[in-house]
């Protein structure tokens, strides 16, 4: 009884961590799939987000939800700036030249918040309703990780009924089957791109307020992560949102059992997961062969 | 004058000669004035820096590195973000082999790091180069990530993350002694490692097998089509160049006289890479201009403002990312071109 | 290209305009970017302060401080910072080291330079061994984890413990110093995890499960200051691990002054040893923190980073005037030795065997205040506390032959 316990808490503490590399990894993902756009500044968004939303609590005194709505807006609009002003004129080019814009933008980011916010990191203070314990009836648990468990799933729900019954999810997964038959048929894919790099970005930065609790928030952030959400992508398959979904429930879920089991393995599970799962289905979990 | 046995294949080849194309593609392996001057310039940094030695120093070490991801990434279009795992390799080997005092002539030495790195290569490259793309590049990362959690997880062999203290490097011939506080010998030594590189790498790109790749890079249906061995050759290519990338690494090791995790880091693979597209991949010289820009500002930029260089560097890349295709090296061709055009015009 | 920039503090003003004022050159090495940044800028405002309060100790000299980033801990540049300070700017003493690599990979110059390098934070134990001219003003990982295996079986009636660490140098120290200690006294630690490392904050979830499930009567954590730390109090707290009867414990590292508002209610019983922390009792020491606020916001706090810092730059001054301006670098060290001083953390002395310090260490609980803020309650003290490494000579702290 005791062990199925620990188990299921293990389970759910894997959920929530997973959770958080999804809702960060999501609008990579999108965006990635959509356009082929490299935007390894993606984590610097999602820290951008992070520092308005704890900043909002913590200095202007806002709750919770009203700290995230900002983050979500704030970032959600600097992206639109930077998308006309310098994502615009590479979609063109080539992906390595891509990587460099977008490595100098995280660069630019870590240097404002360190010159701008300071070197130190910054706590999330939890509203009291989400910080203590819940009671799931066979078990207590920590109150904010179900919490987050619960949002991640409303927004995979969220986001694939998007998908699946507006009619800018019908114009997007057209465009990430096939951009060219798209714009033959009159999708204006360049708004289609703002609009998913927009909301993308904006999911960055929840994921990053939301996520402080466990990932801390200090300028190094958008580089420290980095390579789990490009984890998280691959293993989903570029442009599926649902992969990304079930990639980061079960890296996060497979990496708390072994580091229970096997505490001497240390961190190494999460790339041999990768490794393997990448040998196997180079495409991803849920890619598309082609891509 | 056995030519003669074969009737007409001389004026083909003759006439062939004459055609302004293959004058073109003849003449463009032959050495042009302005590639001596990276060596004039280091020789010269030698007399007019004498205080920066350590700097330079670094700086070559990372030209090599940079120069051996152009091998893979530049003409075999082998998109990789973790080529830190072969300069690791190489790093390592002369640092455990000097620790454990098993051999510290420091020329064989740099031969071992290259037979190691390109152990690594040849196993990774098998298993690796079979995918492309995003999942070529994670693949490649995850599997020097793994390194270096195995390097961590050896740490009573390796030192760990406080790595291995206070190398012992035998002098260069057995006469010129590595000085730590003057690093001259380290730097003439890295020099001419090198250009002994340099001259490899230049000999192997003009070479049909070179042509081969730049081939497999532009086209690879068609390179499939013709018959080329592709896989092959792309691991070839790989594994010298992980060859190369481990001689860059061994290098660190001896000029610091120490070796730690931070050889096999993400961080190093992805400033090389940087460092690389920031000059212009594919054309040699991208390494040189890539790493001399980007540490000299990180350099000197940390020294004005040591909490604040990053925004500068930050800035310098975005900058040539918007208004350069293909690196500063890319930049200055279009100014060259229009500079030509305009005088060819007036 | 300007010859050098300096990140000067003049710390004093020439009494009746003698031109005296001989100006001492100290290389400032700090990582003042990257993961390390706030712990340089603490040390950074440690130095300052000391220069600021004791004016009266540093005349007729003038201390300037040549800063250089150390960035990313891989030794290089570290190094190329040590090479160009010496060769260019002809330091007369060398300063700061956050990581151990750094010190380490440091070590030769710094044999060959001949000049005074104090160790104002790096933690390995052995660096000391590798340069004749290294003092260290901080502590080694050995300092707090000896002290709390002894206190942890003596004072708190322990008699089985988990250790869970960072997985990196730090962490396998203090894990062998605690057991060293705990063990010695009649303990016994039932596993040892490995919980991630130093880069990243991993979820401690998993191995705080673990360590659980053995019941252990306390569980000692050693993880980097910071973030990590303010995970483990959440963490410990999630699990229920207090109600189950298991004290959270570890080196004062996991209770940083500057990160323990942010840990919260969690943070309340946990139990450190260490050196320093903001609430000692001790009139310097209440000097000290008043000055800090006032210099650096109400809401800043030095601590143990910034308390090195602080010793260390005092260790500079009085090489300084020992050797008159000279600071020939056998003479600054030779008159370092034995040197005692009341720090704000206590009375120190600099063992002038291996150079490094000698401290009292201080077990504390963290405690909620009548002001709602969190403060440490000192419970225990251990005094003249060395480093027990290079006392039993373990491992690679035995003396190179």
């Amino acid at each position: 009884m005791n062990a199925a316990i620990d188990f299921a808490s293990i389970l759910l503490g894997g959920l929530a961590a997973g959770t958080v590399l999804f809702i960060v990894s999501v609008g990579l993902s999108v965006t990635m799939g959509l356009m082929g756009f490299v935007n390894l500044a993606h984590g610097a968004f999602a820290m951008f987000g992070g520092y308005i939303i704890v900043l909002a609590m913590n200095r202007a005194h806002f709750g919770f939800p009203v700290a995230l709505a900002l983050g979500f807006l704030g970032t959600a609009a600097l992206s639109v700036v930077l998308e006309q002003s310098l994502y615009r004129r590479l979609y063109r080019a080539g992906e390595l030249d891509q990587v460099l814009l977008t490595i100098g933008l995280i660069f630019i980011f870590m240097a404002t918040l360190t010159i701008l916010v300071g070197p130190q990191s910054q706590p999330l203070q939890l509203p009291s309703e989400l910080g203590g314990q819940i009671n799931l009836g066979f078990m207590q648990y920590r109150t904010y990780s179900i919490f987050l468990i619960v949002v991640g799933a409303l927004i995979v729900v969220g986001i694939w009924l998007a998908f699946e019954r507006t009619r800018i999810g019908a114009q997007i997964r057209a465009t990430v089957d096939n951009r060219r038959m798209a714009e033959s048929l009159g999708i204006n894919v360049d708004r289609l791109f703002t609009i998913t790099f927009a909301f993308g970005s904006g999911m960055a930065a929840l994921g990053g307020g939301l996520g402080a609790e466990f990932l801390g928030l200090d300028p190094q952030y958008a580089l420290k992560y980095l390579v789990y959400f490009l984890i998280a992508v691959s293993v989903g398959g570029l442009g599926s949102v649902v992969g990304v979904y079930y990639a980061s429930l079960l890296l996060g879920t497979l990496d708390f059992i072994l580091k229970l089991y096997l505490p001497k393995g240390g961190t190494i599970f999460i790339y041999v997961l990768t490794i393997l799962v990448l040998l196997w289905r180079p495409q991803g979990l849920f890619g598309r062969k082609s891509a | 004058m056995s030519t003669e046995a074969i009737p007409a294949a001389p004026a083909t080849t003759l006439g062939r000669a004459n055609h302004p194309a293959a004058r073109l593609l003849i003449a463009r392996h032959h050495l042009r004035w302005w590639e001596t001057l990276p060596w004039l310039a280091a020789a010269a940094f030698y007399f007019v820096f004498p205080d920066y030695l350590g700097f330079g120093t670094s700086l070559m070490i990372t030209i090599l590195f940079a120069l051996s991801l152009d091998l893979a990434l530049g003409y075999a279009g082998i998109i990789t973000l973790g080529h830190a795992a072969f300069f690791g390799a190489g790093a390592y080997t002369v640092g455990l082999l000097a620790f454990h005092n098993i051999w510290t002539e420091p020329i064989t030495s740099l031969m071992l790091a290259a037979l190691a790195a390109a152990a690594v290569g040849v196993a990774s490259g098998l298993v690796l180069l079979r995918t492309q793309g995003l999942t070529l590049l994670m693949l490649t990362l995850c599997t020097m990530a793994l390194l270096q959690e195995g390097a961590n997880m050896a740490h009573d062999f390796t030192g760990g993350f406080d790595g291995l203290p206070s190398l012992d490097i035998a002098p260069v011939f057995g006469v010129f002694e590595f000085n730590p506080l003057y690093p001259d010998t380290q730097y003439l030594y890295t020099l001419a490692i090198l250009f002994v590189c340099f001259i490899f790498i230049r000999t192997l790109i003009y070479s049909p097998f070179g042509q081969s790749l730049t081939g497999i890079r532009e086209n690879l249906l068609r390179m499939h089509a013709i018959g080329a061995p592709v896989r092959r050759r792309l691991v070839v290519c790989y594994t010298i160049s992980a060859a190369l990338a481990g001689i860059a690494g061994g290098l660190w090791a001896q000029t610091n006289a120490y070796v730690n995790l931070s050889a096999l880091d993400l961080d190093r693979a992805a400033t090389v890479l940087i460092i690389l597209i920031l000059g212009g991949y594919g054309r040699l010289y991208g390494a040189f201009v890539g790493a001399a820009a980007y540490m000299a500002l990180e350099h000197f930029l940390a020294r004005i403002y040591p909490t604040a260089w990053q925004l500068g560097l930050g800035l310098l890349l975005v900058v040539v990312a918007l208004y350069a295709r293909n690196g500063m090296l890319g930049l200055g061709e279009v100014i060259w071109r229009r500079y030509r055009a305009r005088r060819t015009a007036s | 290209m300007s010859k050098r920039v300096l990140a000067a503090i003049a710390a004093l003003s020439i009494s009746g305009g003698a031109a005296l004022a001989q100006e001492v050159k100290v290389g400032v090495v700090l990582p003042y970017t990257g993961i390390g940044a706030e712990f340089a800028r603490q040390m950074d405002r440690g130095m300052e302060l000391y220069l600021k309060l004791n004016p009266d100790q540093v005349k007729p000299y003038t201390i300037t401080l040549i800063k250089r980033d150390s960035k990313a801990p891989s030794g290089a540049d570290a190094k190329i910072a040590v090479q160009e300070l010496l060769t260019q700017d002809k330091v007369d003493a060398l300063a700061g080291w956050v990581y151990s690599p750094d010190a380490i990979a440091s070590a030769p110059l710094v044999t060959a330079g001949k000049k005074l390098a104090v160790i104002m934070n790096a933690g390995t134990a052995f660096i000391t061994n590798l340069a004749p001219d290294f003092v260290r003003t901080s502590f080694t990982m050995w300092h707090a984890g000896y002290a709390l295996g002894v206190a942890a079986a003596k004072t708190l009636h322990a008699k089985t413990a988990v250790v869970a660490y960072s997985d990196f140098p730090p962490g396998k120290d203090s894990l062998d110093a605690f057991k060293a200690g705990f063990e010695a006294n009649g303990g016994k630690v039932i596993d040892a995890i490995p919980a991630g490392g130093p880069g990243a904050v991993p979820d401690f979830t998993p191995f705080f499960q673990r360590a659980k499930d053995e019941k252990p009567d306390v569980l000692f954590v050693f993880v980097p200051a910071g973030d990590h730390a303010v995970a483990v109090a959440k963490t410990y707290n999630a699990l229920g691990m207090r109600a189950a009867g298991i004290k959270l414990i570890g080196p004062g590292d996991i209770t940083q002054d500057i990160k323990l508002q942010d840990m919260g209610d969690a943070a309340i019983g946990l139990i450190t040893m260490h050196h320093y922390n903001a609430d000692l009792d001790n009139p310097e020491n209440k000097r000290f923190v008043a000055a800090w606020k006032k210099n650096y916001g109400a809401d800043s706090t030095p601590d143990f980073t910034a308390i090195g810092a602080y010793d260390g730059m005092a260790a500079i001054v009085h090489a300084v005037q020992a050797t008159k301006g000279k600071m020939d670098g056998d003479a600054a060290v030779k008159s370092l030795l034995s040197w005692k001083f009341d720090s704000p953390q206590g009375p120190i002395v600099i063992d002038p065997e291996t150079r490094d310090i000698v401290m009292n260490e201080y077990l504390a609980e963290v405690v909620k205040g009548p002001d709602g803020k969190l403060h440490q309650k000192v419970i225990g003290q251990i005094d003249h506390v060395k480093d027990e490494c290079k006392a039993q000579a373990v491992g690679p702290c035995a003396p190179k032959k």
